[in-house]
C-alpha cells in the first residue's frame, strides 16, 4: 500500500509529462540521488567505488549512448566501442596539445569529435537498414582501431602505443583518490541522463521513435530522415565518446586502442538487450548485470577453492551472456527494464491484486 | 606483371574460402531470413569437434561422420530451440539472438574440447607449383575447388530439385509456402542442418590453413562485406562476392597498404562493401525490394 | 450533405500521370484536379492503382511522367516530407502507426513540423521546450476529444483493436492541421457503426476546418453518400469523374464494376 498513486491528481499538462509523475517515484529519485552523491563516496571501500561503481556508471553511459541510436532511433550498431575510443583519444590529444585546457572542456571537445565520427559512419543510414547497416558500421570499429594503432600522431608518438592519461584537474580540485574519480563519473553521467530523458521526451524523441517504428510514416508526417537518423548518430556518438574518455582516464589510467575493440561493442550491445531496448533505465539495469556477473561467478568459484579453473568460468561466462540474450529475446525482449515495470504494476496492486 | 597476377590469384583463391562462409550465411538468410551472426562459431565448433575425435584415434573418416552427424543435431537444435520462439521477431532481434548464440557455442566449443590450438592435416603439402610461370599455393588451389564444386553442387539443388524449389518458395513467403503445403518446420531443420555441413568444410579448410582455434570464429568478420558485395539471397552473389574481397584485399594491402601503413586487410574489405552499398545497396546479385504503403 | 460548405477553386491538380514498377504499369496517363473543400473520392477495384496515386501525390512514389502541382507549387518529383510541409497529411491503407508509442505520443508526432526547438534547449527541457510541449499538448488534446478517444490516451497503440488504431492514424494526420487530407480506405475492416463513426469525422473536419479531402473507400454506400465528387480508376487508367450521380450512371463504370468486356 506504500506505492499507490490514488489521490494524485494530475491538474496540468506539465505535471502529466514531468519525468516521475508520481511522488513515491520522486521521493525514491531523491533518496537514491543523496545516497550516491552524500553517503557512498563516504562510505564505500576503495574496492567498491573503483572496482564496481565508477565502470557501472560509465559502462551505463555507453549503454545508454547505444540505446539512443539502436532503442530509440532503431539504428543497430555494432560500432559503440570505436566512439568510445575516438571519444577517449581526442580528450586525450586535446589535452596534451592545448596546454592549460580545462578538463571538462577537453572532455566536451572529445565528445564532439565522437559525434562527428558518429555523423560520418552514419551517412551510409540514410539508404542502407537493418544488418546492412550493423555491417557499415563494424567498418568503423575495424578503420577506427586501425588507424589508431597505425598513426604515430594519435598516441603522441608513444614507443609502446600505450599511454598513460595526464593528471585530472577539475576546478582546482586533483582527482586522485577512487572517491573523487567516483563522484566526478557520477556526475557527468547523471547529468548526461536528465539530458537524454528530456530529449526523448520531447519532439526529437519522438521522431527517433517515429523512424524506428515505420521511417515510410515518419516522413510522410515531415519529419526529414536523415537529420534525424544523423542527429542519433551524433549524439549516441557523443555519449559514447564521453564514457571512452572516462573509461580510460577515470578508470584505466591509460589510453589504449585495445581497450575498445570488437568486444566491447558487443559487450554495450549485450547490456540494452539484457538491460531493455529503448528505456534509459535498462541501460543501467544491463550495465549493472554485465559488471556484476563476472563478480559473482568469481565468488562461486572461490567457494570451490580453486578446483574450476580460470578458464572455464570464463568459458562459462560466454555461454552465460550468450545464453542470457537468446533468453530475453525470446522472453522478455524489452530486458529488465519492462520485468522492473511489471514489478512496479503489481506494487502498485498490493496488497489488493483485484 | 607477373607479380600483379600472383597476388590476384593467391586472393582470388582466399576468396573462394571466404565465399565458403559466406554460403552458410545465404543459405540461412534465404530459407528463413535470418541473418545468421553464429555461423562463424559454427565453423570453430565444427573445426574443434573434429581435430578433437580425430585426436582419440579415430580414422579421418569416420570422425568426419561422426562431427557431420553432430553438426546436424546442432542445427536442428538451433532452429527447435531458439529459431523457433522468435518466429514473429523483427529480423534485427534474431540477428541479435545469433549474435548471442555464436557466444554460447564459442563458450560451449571451448567448454567441451579445451582452449589449445590444434593443428589440422588434410594431406594436401602447401608448396607452390607453377602454372605458366605464376606460383600458385597447392592448398590453396584444393581448398579453392573443393569450395567451388560445394558452390556449384548447391546452386544446383536450389535451382533444379523439388526441395530447393520448397526452399525457395520459404524464403519468399512463409505464410503463402505453408499454404500450399510445404512442410515449413522441416524445411528449416534441413537448412540449418546444411549450414551445419557447410560450416563443417569451411572449419576443414580454414582449420588446416590457421589452424584450429578461437581465431576461426573471426572468420565470420570477413564473410559480411562478401555478402555485402554479393546480396543476402544469392549463392552466386557470394561466390562472386568472396572473389572481389579476396582480390581486393590482398591488392590493396600489397599495392595501397606500403602508402598508409599496412595492416589494412582488416578493414579494406569493409570500406569497399560500404562504398559499394552507396551505390547499390541490394548487393550485386540481391533483389531490389519495392517498399509498399 | 452540408449545404453550405462552399467548394472553391482547383488547389491540386495532377497532370498526365504515368508510374511503373519495373515493367508493371501501376498508373496510366492519369490527369485529375481537386477542388478546396471538396470531398472527393477515388474509387475502382483492386489493383486499379488507388494507393498509388496517393503516394504519387504525398511524394512517396515518384512517376515517371507527368507532375502535380499543389497550390502553385508545381513539382514533377517531391519528397514525402515536403509535401507535408505544404500542407498535405494523409493515413494509409494498412494502418502505419508508430507502434511503440503510446496513443499521445503518435498524435504528437503530428506535430511535429510546427515545433522549432532545438536539440540542445530538449536536453534542457526547462523553458523554451517545456512551453512548446505544453502548447501542443493543448491542441493534441482538442484533437483527443474531437475522436472521442480521451480513455485510452496512454495507451500504447499496438494494443489497440483495429477500428480504433485507425481513429488515432487520422488524430495523427489531423494534428498536422493540414489543408489536403489524405484517406487511404479509412473504413476498412470496420463494422457499421465504427463507419458512421468514421464518417461523422471526416465531414466534421471538412465542415470545421475547411480541409480538402481525397479518400479511397470501397463501400459505395459511404462514397455516394460523402463525397462531392467520385474519381474512377480501373487498371491504372481514369475512366470516370464527376458527382456521385453522373458516375453512378457511367457506362464505362457500370461495366468496370460489373466485370463485363472492355
Amino acid at each position: 500500500m506504500i506505492y499507490r498513486e490514488a489521490g494524485q491528481f494530475k491538474i496540468n499538462y506539465q505535471s502529466d509529462s514531468a519525468i516521475l509523475p508520481i511522488v513515491q517515484d520522486r521521493m525514491f529519485m531523491i533518496g537514491l540521488m543523496v545516497v550516491s552523491f552524500l553517503v557512498i563516496p563516504v562510505l564505500g571501500s576503495d574496492y567498491f567505488l573503483a572496482g564496481i561503481l565508477t565502470p557501472f556508471l560509465i559502462l551505463s553511459l555507453a549503454a545508454l549512448g547505444l540505446n539512443i541510436l539502436t532503442g530509440y532511433a532503431g539504428q543497430l550498431s555494432l560500432g559503440s566501442a570505436a566512439f568510445m575510443a575516438v571519444g577517449a583519444f581526442a580528450t586525450y590529444n586535446f589535452m596534451i596539445r592545448i596546454p592549460g585546457i580545462p578538463l571538462l572542456l577537453a572532455l566536451v571537445l572529445g565528445g564532439l569529435m565522437a559525434a562527428l565520427v558518429g555523423i560520418l559512419f552514419g551517412l551510409p543510414s540514410l539508404r542502407i537498414k537493418g544488418f546492412y547497416l550493423a555491417v557499415a558500421t563494424l567498418a568503423a570499429q575495424f578503420f577506427i582501431e586501425w588507424a589508431l594503432t597505425k598513426f604515430g600522431w594519435f598516441t603522441n608518438y608513444s614507443s609502446s602505443g600505450v599511454i598513460s592519461a595526464p593528471e585530472m584537474q577539475v576546478f582546482g580540485i586533483v582527482i586522485d583518490s577512487a572517491a573523487k574519480k567516483y563522484l566526478f563519473t557520477l556526475a557527468i553521467v547523471a547529468l548526461l541522463t536528465l539530458a537524454a530523458k528530456n530529449m526523448v521526451r520531447s519532439s526529437l524523441g519522438r521522431s527517433w521513435m517515429a523512424v524506428r517504428d515505420m521511417d515510410v510514416a515518419a516522413e510522410v508526417i515531415g519529419i526529414p530522415i536523415l537529420k534525424t537518423k544523423l542527429l542519433a548518430f551524433a549524439i549516441s556518438s557523443f555519449y559514447c565518446g564521453i564514457a571512452g574518455a572516462l573509461w580510460a582516464f577515470v578508470l584505466l589510467g591509460t589510453v589504449d586502442p585495445q581497450a575498445f575493440d570488437l568486444h566491447r561493442s558487443f559487450q554495450v550491445l549485450f547490456m540494452i538487450i539484457v538491460g531493455g531496448v529503448g528505456s534509459i533505465l535498462g541501460s543501467y539495469l544491463g550495465a549493472a548485470f554485465i559488471v556484476l556477473l563476472p563478480i559473482v561467478l568469481n565468488l562461486i568459484g572461490q567457494l570451490f577453492h580453486g578446483a574450476i579453473s580460470t578458464q572455464f568460468l570464463s568459458n562459462m561466462e560466454m555461454m552465460l551472456f550468450g545464453g542470457l540474450i537468446i533468453f530475453f529475446l525470446i522472453v522478455e525482449p524489452l530486458g529488465l527494464a519492462r520485468l522492473w515495470q511489471i514489478a512496479k504494476e503489481k506494487l502498485r496492486m498490493w496488497p489488493f491484486p483485484h | 606483371m607477373q607479380f600483379f597476377i600472383e597476388v590476384m590469384v593467391g586472393g582470388l583463391l582466399a576468396g573462394v574460402m571466404y565465399s565458403l562462409v559466406a554460403l552458410g550465411f545465404v543459405l540461412i538468410y534465404k530459407a528463413s531470413g535470418v541473418f545468421n551472426f553464429a555461423q562463424g562459431a559454427l565453423v570453430l565448433f565444427a573445426a574443434l569437434t573434429f581435430v578433437s575425435i580425430e585426436k582419440m584415434g579415430v580414422p579421418f573418416w569416420i570422425a568426419l561422420a561422426i562431427t557431420l552427424g553432430i553438426m546436424v543435431l546442432m542445427g536442428v537444435a538451433i532452429e527447435r530451440i531458439v529459431l523457433r520462439r522468435l518466429v514473429n521477431q523483427p529480423p534485427i532481434s534474431l540477428f541479435m539472438a545469433t549474435i548471442g548464440l555464436s557466444f554460447f557455442i564459442e563458450g560451449l566449443a571451448q567448454t567441451v574440447w579445451g582452449t589449445e590450438v590444434h593443428g589440422l592435416e588434410l594431406g594436401i603439402t602447401d608448396e607452390p607449383f607453377d602454372v605458366m610461370g605464376v606460383f600458385i599455393s597447392k592448398f590453396d588451389l584444393f581448398a579453392a575447388t573443393l569450395s567451388g564444386v560445394l558452390v556449384a553442387g548447391l546452386a544446383l539443388f536450389f535451382q533444379k530439385t523439388k526441395l530447393g524449389r520448397a526452399l525457395r518458395a520459404v524464403a519468399d513467403d512463409h505464410q503463402a509456402a505453408l499454404s500450399v503445403g510445404i512442410p515449413l518446420k522441416h524445411i528449416w531443420a534441413i537448412v540449418w542442418a546444411v549450414a551445419g555441413f557447410v560450416a563443417l568444410v569451411a572449419g576443414m579448410l580454414w582449420g588446416s590453413r590457421l589452424g584450429v582455434q578461437f581465431a576461426l570464429t573471426l572468420v565470420v568478420l570477413k564473410a559480411l562485406p562478401v555478402l555485402i558485395l554479393g546480396g543476402f539471397t544469392s549463392v552466386p552473389g557470394a561466390i562472386v562476392g568472396g572473389l572481389i574481397v579476396g582480390a581486393g584485399e590482398k591488392l590493396a594491402e600489397v599495392y595501397l597498404g606500403p602508402f598508409i601503413g599496412g595492416g589494412i586487410e582488416n578493414w579494406f574489405p569493409y570500406m569497399l562493401a560500404l562504398v559499394f552499398l552507396l551505390v547499390r545497396p541490394e548487393g550485386l546479385f540481391g533483389e531490389r525490394h519495392i517498399e509498399r504503403v | 450533405m452540408n449545404p453550405h460548405r462552399k467548394i472553391g477553386d482547383v488547389i491540386l491538380k495532377a497532370e498526365n500521370i504515368s508510374l511503373s514498377f519495373g515493367g508493371v504499369k501501376a498508373l496510366t496517363n492519369i490527369s485529375l484536379d481537386v477542388r478546396e473543400h471538396e470531398i472527393c473520392a477515388i474509387i475502382g477495384p483492386n489493383g486499379a492503382g488507388k494507393s498509388s496515386m496517393l503516394n504519387v501525390i504525398n511524394g512517396v512514389y515518384h512517376p515517371q511522367e507527368g507532375r502535380v502541382s499543389y497550390k502553385g507549387h508545381v513539382r514533377d518529383s517531391m519528397h514525402a516530407h515536403e509535401a507535408a510541409r505544404h500542407g498535405i497529411a494523409r493515413t494509409f491503407q494498412n494502418i502505419a502507426l508508430f507502434k511503440g508509442m503510446s496513443v499521445l505520443d503518435n498524435i504528437m508526432t503530428g506535430r511535429n513540423l510546427k515545433m522549432h526547438t532545438n536539440f540542445l534547449q530538449q536536453a534542457l527541457y526547462w523553458g523554451a521546450t517545456q512551453r512548446e510541449e505544453i502548447r501542443h499538448r493543448r491542441k493534441v488534446e482538442e484533437i483527443i476529444d474531437f475522436l472521442q478517444i480521451e480513455n485510452i490516451r496512454k495507451t500504447p497503440v499496438g494494443r489497440l483493436p483495429y477500428g480504433l488504431q485507425k481513429r488515432v492514424e487520422l488524430g495523427r494526420a489531423l494534428a498536422a492541421e493540414p489543408t489536403l487530407l489524405l484517406l487511404d480506405e479509412p473504413m476498412a475492416g470496420m463494422n457499421v457503426e465504427e463507419k458512421q463513426d468514421m464518417c461523422r469525422f471526416i465531414l466534421d473536419v471538412n465542415d470545421e476546418f475547411g480541409t480538402t479531402i481525397v479518400l479511397i473507400e470501397h463501400d459505395m454506400g459511404v462514397v455516394m453518400d460523402i463525397s462531392d465528387r467520385v474519381i474512377v480508376l480501373d487498371y491504372g487508367k481514369k475512366i470516370g469523374d464527376g458527382s456521385p450521380e453522373e458516375v453512378r450512371a457511367n457506362p464505362d463504370v457500370i461495366a468496370a464494376y460489373l466485370g463485363t468486356s472492355h
